[in-house]
């Protein structure tokens, strides 16, 4: 069959998958949402407070989220052996790798975009600032699952590979989170942000084109 | 018989080591089309990590592969083979025809249908059924189902009678057999008799 229709299986595959287990996809985003109830918890009836570190709090949230729900990317595929197969198969594997890893943001990465919005009201972010911090999430959330997908690849063998996995990929994740919640905080305070825009995008056709090749390669030292 | 006669696995003094410790070195068989390799040995004498190292998930630590007298990464060889191992590869969460239909988009279209495969092995009355409902020997029949579907010349199987029942055996059987007389090859190791009419066996013992 065609690369393209091995591409769109993989995907459709491992969406159908996803709804059949919806908890390994409803937890990251209720972690997500439980960690942002938590700092107005913490923090107290401050709203200017709560107001200038929304961003923040909104981004490492996301990034958390994140990491949390990367073991689940070639975990079970690892377990029962789909993985050999997917790496066998005649078609580049980093491409397929790809369609995984995209299927695993629309899963994962997606439905944090469709609930952002509302706990940053709750921040008391202005309303001015949630579209940009929607376009950073759109933008920078499929490089966090690109990103990440190297090192899972890299720690899917490995039994307790967990607290590897964050020591490896959230410093990587630093670029994205900080020109992410920099170009929110200064579209709250009607300033330019073309310049962060224009890097998060850089970022985005970077680790599309770049990402699949380490993390194909990985997968394959990883079953060996 | 179709156009397989012209393939053929080399192995030119493959060793293996494995923490310190060699489990075969200085390996060296031709399995040409129509034939039968069986690997035998005891347990831990490197069966599976010589499949492993055929299907190119580890690197031999000496020696070389070729498929018809090419370098593998020259040749089609990739495209050529289907493995199973002792993990089934399918989801347990997918049906039966889902999972086909994965291995099938991800090969190429072989002699039979996906109905026609698993008619073939027994299944048919279970296509729409989860396989984390299958007891283990319909998971085996079922990841046997894969090889009839794609189009491959060289089947590499780990212990496919594991989990079989007599009649499963003889039906393994009779697919190998087939696939030999047009001219496919196999590899495999079982420490099961092998009963295969006609077929031309050639057994490796690893110590």
């Amino acid at each position: 069959m065609s690369l393209s229709t091995a591409f769109f299986a993989i995907i459709k595959r491992d969406l159908v998958l996803a709804l059949r287990r919806r908890s390994e996809v409803a937890n990251p985003l209720l972690f997500f949402i439980l960690v942002i109830t938590l700092f107005p918890l913490g923090i107290g009836a401050q709203p200017h407070l709560l107001q200038s570190i929304a961003p923040g709090i909104i981004w490492v949230s996301a990034l958390l989220a994140a990491m949390l729900s990367l073991d689940s990317l070639f975990r079970s595929d690892f377990d029962d052996g789909s993985l050999e197969q997917i790496l066998l198969s005649a078609h580049p594997a980093s491409l397929l790798v790809l369609a995984k890893v995209i299927a695993h943001w629309l899963v994962t990465g997606f439905p944090l975009l469709i609930v952002a919005p509302l706990l940053a009201v709750f921040l008391g972010m202005p309303t001015s600032s949630l579209g940009v911090l929607l376009l950073t999430l759109l933008l920078g959330t499929p490089v966090l699952s690109l990103i990440g997908a190297i090192g899972v690849a890299l720690t899917v063998g490995l039994r307790r590979g967990g607290m590897i996995l964050s020591l490896l990929v959230l410093p990587l994740y630093v670029p994205v989170l900080i020109f992410a919640s920099n170009a929110v905080e200064m579209a709250g305070a009607g300033l330019p942000i073309q310049a962060q825009l224009n890097i998060l995008i850089s970022f985005l056709i970077m680790a599309v084109f770049l990402a699949p090749w380490p993390t194909a390669a990985a997968l394959k030292m990883s079953i060996n | 018989m179709s156009g397989y006669v012209n393939y053929s696995l080399q192995a030119n003094s493959l060793s293996c080591i494995r923490d310190d410790r060699v489990l075969f070195e200085d390996l060296s068989f031709t399995v040409n089309a129509g034939q039968v390799l069986l690997l035998e040995g005891k347990n831990g004498s490197g069966k599976t990590s010589l499949l492993r190292i055929l299907c190119g998930f580890r690197e031999p630590d000496a020696g070389d592969l070729s498929w018809c007298s090419d370098a593998l990464s020259d040749s089609s060889y990739y495209s050529d083979l289907a493995y199973v191992g002792h993990l089934e590869g399918v989801k347990k969460e997918l049906t039966v025809y889902e999972n086909l239909k994965v291995a099938l988009a991800l090969g190429q279209a072989g002699n039979y249908s996906i109905t026609e495969a698993l008619t073939r092995v027994n299944l048919e009355d279970f296509d729409d059924m989860l396989v984390g409902a299958l007891s283990a020997g319909q998971k085996r029949r079922l990841s046997l189902a894969r090889l009839l579907m794609t189009k491959n010349v060289l089947w590499i199987l780990d212990e496919p009678f594991t989990s079989l029942d007599r009649q499963g055996i003889t039906l393994i059987e009779t697919l190998m057999s087939e696939h030999c007389a047009q001219g496919g090859m196999i590899v495999l190791t079982s420490h099961q008799d092998l009963s295969l009419q006609g077929v031309n066996v050639q057994r490796v013992m690893l110590s």
